[in-house]
Order: C-alpha cells, then structure tokens, then sequence
C-alpha cells in the first residue's frame, strides 16, 4: 500500500468525520484512520448537540441521522444535600425544524457520520492506529500505522484530546491536570414509555438538564441528566486536578448525585447499560497548540478547541467547523501544490473568521471565572437556604425578602464579596 | 436505586482485552509517592492502594488518559491499547 494520499486524517470523531467528508467530496484522494473498531468505538460525550453547523453540511440531517431526541425542554437545578431549586426554559420554536439541540449518543452517531465521509468517497479504515509521523526535515510527510508507512501531502490530527501526534509534532506541551475537567457518564434504560411519562414529553420531544450543588464539594463542575429514546444519559463534570487534591472521584460524585431526592426517582427501574469517561480540555485559549506546521494540521479536541462558559460546555460544533476548515485548506493548497506552513496559515485564518477563534475569544475569561468555588458550593446553598425560608411557614411573624436573604448570608458570605462575584461575571461572560 | 460499585459499573461494558499491557507504573518512582492522585483520577478505578503500594489492573481501563495527566511524578506509563482492543462503547 505506497498509494500517496493527498490527506490522511486521523481520528474519525466529529472533526475527522467533516474533515474526511469535505476533502472526499472536493474530490481528494483522503484516508482516514481510526483506531476503534468501528467510528464511535472509543467516543463519548454527556450527549446534547446543537444543529446549525452540520445541518448546513447535511440540510435536515435529523431526518436521516441517529439522533435519539430533539431538546424541547432545557432545565437548571442547585442541589444542597437536602434541597433542590430549579429553573425551566422552553419554546415552541424548539419543537419544530430546524430544531435546536438533539441528544444524541456517539457510538451511533459517529458511525453515521463516517459513513458519510466514506459516500463522498473517503477510505474509512478502522482498528487501524496512527502510532507515528514520517518526516522529510521539518515537513510531515505522511504516518506510520499498523506496521505501515502512509504517506500523503497532509496529515490532519483529530485524534482527540489525548492527541498522539500533536504531541509528536511537537505543537503542543503535556496536558496539565487544571486544564482539564473529567466527564463520567451512565447510560440508563428506561422503557420509552415510561421514560416520556416521568419527564412530560411527547413523541421525540426530549429535556436538557443541568445540575450544580453541594455534590460536586465545592470542585468546579456539575451533573447532567439528558433524556435519550428509551434511555438517560446521567454523568458528572469535574475538574480532574480538584479530584486528586480534595481525594474524590467522579464516580463518588455520581453516586451521591444519583442518591439525591430530586433526582433518584426519576432513574428509579432503570438499568444500567454503559459506564464511559473522557477527558475535556476547557482551558480555551490559554491550552491551545500550533495549530499546523508543514505538511501538518490539527483540529478538534487535539486542538483543545472547546468553549465552556459554566451554562454551556460545547465542542462537537467547534469540532466539525475545525474540521471543515482544514479540510478547506488542504483543499486550497492542493490547488497550488503548497503543502507547507505558509500556505497552511490559511487555516487559522478560517477559525478566525468563523465563531471557533472568535467565541473563544470572546469567552476568553470564563475558564478563570469558572473556577470560583463559591459558584459551585456556597451559592447553591445560599439560594436554597432561602427559598427554603420564603416558602416555610413556621406559624411565626414574617420577615422582609432581604432580611431572609441577609439571615442566609450570615457569616459565609459579604454583600461586597457577592458584589465582585457579579462584576467578575460581567468580565468573563 | 442501590449505589453501584465501579466493577458492577465495569461489568456491563464491551472490551476486548489486549494481552499486551497498555497502562504500566513505573514502581522506582511510584513507591517512594505518598500522593495517590491516580486513585481519585482514575474514574473505573485501575489504581489501588494495597497497604502501601499502588497496584493497577489495566482491564477496565476506558482510555481516557487522566492517570498519567495527574501523576506528576511521571510514574505512569500509558499508551492506547493495540488497535481494535480495548473499550468499545455501543452507546457512547
């Protein structure tokens, strides 16, 4: 096999997928690689995915693609030990085409999408390793897999957050642990029915539901709970150098989460049918590689192009436009047959013009902001605690709203503290 | 909902375990750390502590690469596993 592709991408996720599908499709001679059995093997994620991007890749994708439901309900609650609060947005506009989010589960998911790629005429070869680059001086000129040596004019690295050949690029430096946040998920069944009753949907409709509270100890992160077709996903988000410094793991998180009486009715008769992880780098800007270099692009989670702004943590749409953009440029330098870093300058260039460099940009603060612990902790408890006051009547004279709340307060927090918190938000968010 | 341990959580999961050993401790370093980060990053709990030395099985391992993130003592040594082996998500 010493066919010399025009572009090798290496991981067949979101960004390997738009990446291989763009290249195929502008008639490029593209192999992508994947070391799972099959696209999706090795991939997880808590599983909602917003639809503008892939929808202008493939118009009314939902129709043909394996989502499991359309997010019709997005819900928000804190959680103290005893307590919880919760908060409810949804639309009428989000029941009907084009839809907003979708659940979806990435072993489906990413199958269908790879297939995509291979229609347009890219080779998919699966269980097949990217273990290495071939070099011609400082140009990447192909890589070495499975015994083999593959070359071609590009290489794309979108292998993920654990990127291989990033690191053997030279483009970027060890992961450091604050830089990541460690994603733990359950896949629950739960007959369909069943599962619509409990959470008030009809047909396709699904819910979104975000959680911070008291069972996260303070460490920046939170749970979540997204209706499938006929099962949950239920997972927790933690910053991975909190866990070892405060000696708990995710699962404990999970655990206790899951417990919590406003949530353990809603998983009751469930049966657990998949326990996954992965790692996030939600850094931003700060994290991020080079980008390209010779013969050579990064997109994706390799690229650590994920925006988490506390409300929303997304990275499949930064993926896929990543993707797509590099796909572009190596499409351009085809054209040109300049394969190298200069003409490869295109690609930033992309991300910049488009929402990927420019919301990364403009959230640029948020990942300092996020790690304010009295986000995670004592807020939560500061709200339920007086709510909790609001609503009981104890068959004694009332107080003022204020009075509760400053009788919540107490010693924990200072007006002047909660204050700055505020101003900080307008920063950062 | 009865709380579920890790290997009850392992249990229901697809692998196909590679002989070849992807996760591996470098014990010169690991044996003279009093940290233990790995235990608490590990989220299928590879690493434990047997009276006073980590000891690893790398079976349930879900490749998600934080053990060698965290040991800041580089004492860990962690790779995928071959190709096709390993964790095989048929939901993800």
């Amino acid at each position: 096999m010493k066919q010399k592709f025009d572009a090798i991408v290496v991981g067949a996720g979101p960004a390997g997928c738009a990446c291989g599908y763009t290249l195929a499709k502008a008639g490029l001679e593209t192999l992508v690689v994947e070391r799972g059995k099959f696209a999706g093997a090795k991939n997880m994620w808590g599983g909602v995915f917003y639809g503008p991007i892939l929808n202008q890749l493939f118009p009314s994708f939902w129709d043909e693609a394996p989502v499991e439901r359309h997010i019709l309900r997005h819900r928000f609650s804190l959680l103290t030990p005893e307590a919880s609060l919760s908060a409810e947005f949804t639309t009428n506009k989000f029941n009907e085409p084009p839809y907003n989010g979708f659940s979806l589960l990435r072993s489906k998911f990413d199958r269908w999408f790879a297939a995509k790629a291979e229609q347009a005429g890219a080779i998919i070869a699966t269980g097949l390793q990217a273990d290495d680059l071939l070099w011609n001086g400082n140009a990447v000129t192909g890589i070495k897999a499975g015994g083999d040596e593959l070359p071609a004019s590009a290489v794309i690295a979108c292998d993920g957050v654990n990127s291989v050949l990033a690191d053997k690029a030279g483009l970027r430096k060890k992961l450091s642990p604050g830089d990541i946040k460690q994603g733990v998920k359950e896949v629950i069944q739960l007959p369909r029915q069943l599962l619509e009753k409990r959470f008030n949907l009809t047909g396709n409709e699904g819910i979104a539901w975000e959680f911070i509270g008291s069972f996260t100890k303070g460490i920046p992160g939170g749970a979540f709970l997204y209706t499938n077709k006929d099962s949950l996903s239920v997972g927790i988000v933690a910053k991975l150098s909190a866990l070892s410094e405060n000696k708990v793991a995710a699962n404990e998180m999970l655990e206790e989460f899951k417990q919590h009486s406003a949530v353990a009715n809603l998983l009751a008769e469930g049966k657990l049918v998949e326990y996954s992880a992965h790692l996030i780098p939600v850094s931003g800007r700060a994290m991020m590689p080079a980008l390209y270099k010779d013969g050579f692009l990064v997109a994706g989670d390799a690229a650590s192009l994920i925006l988490a702004t506390g409300l929303t943590l997304e990275g499949a749409n930064f993926s896929i436009t990543s993707g797509i953009a590099a796909a572009e440029t190596v499409i351009k330098a085809k054209q040109t047959g300049d394969f190298s870093k200069k003409s490869f300058s295109y690609y930033p260039e992309l991300l910049k013009r488009s929402f990927v460099l420019k919301d990364l940009k403009t959230f640029k603060k948020a990942p300092r902001f996020l790690e304010n612990p009295r986000i995670y902790s004592l807020y939560p408890s500061l709200v339920c605690d007086l709510a909790e006051k609001i609503f009981t009547n104890d068959g004694k004279p009332r107080k003022k709203t204020w009075n509760l709340l400053k009788q919540s307060m107490n010693d924990k927090i200072s007006c002047w503290q909660i204050i700055r918190d505020l101003i900080r938000i307008k920063g950062a968010l | 909902m009865s709380t579920a341990t890790i290997e009850d959580k392992l249990a229901v999961n697809k692998y196909d375990i590679d002989k070849e050993v992807h996760v591996s401790i470098r014990e010169e370093i690991c044996r003279k750390c009093d940290k233990y980060d790995c235990l608490y990053a590990c989220p299928a709990g590879c690493f434990k502590l047997i009276e006073d030395h980590i000891t690893l099985s790398y079976e349930g391992c879900l490749e998600c690469g934080s053990c060698q993130i965290v040991c800041s003592k580089g004492a860990i040594d962690w790779v995928f596993p071959r190709a096709g082996f390993g964790i095989c998500y048929e939901y993800g």
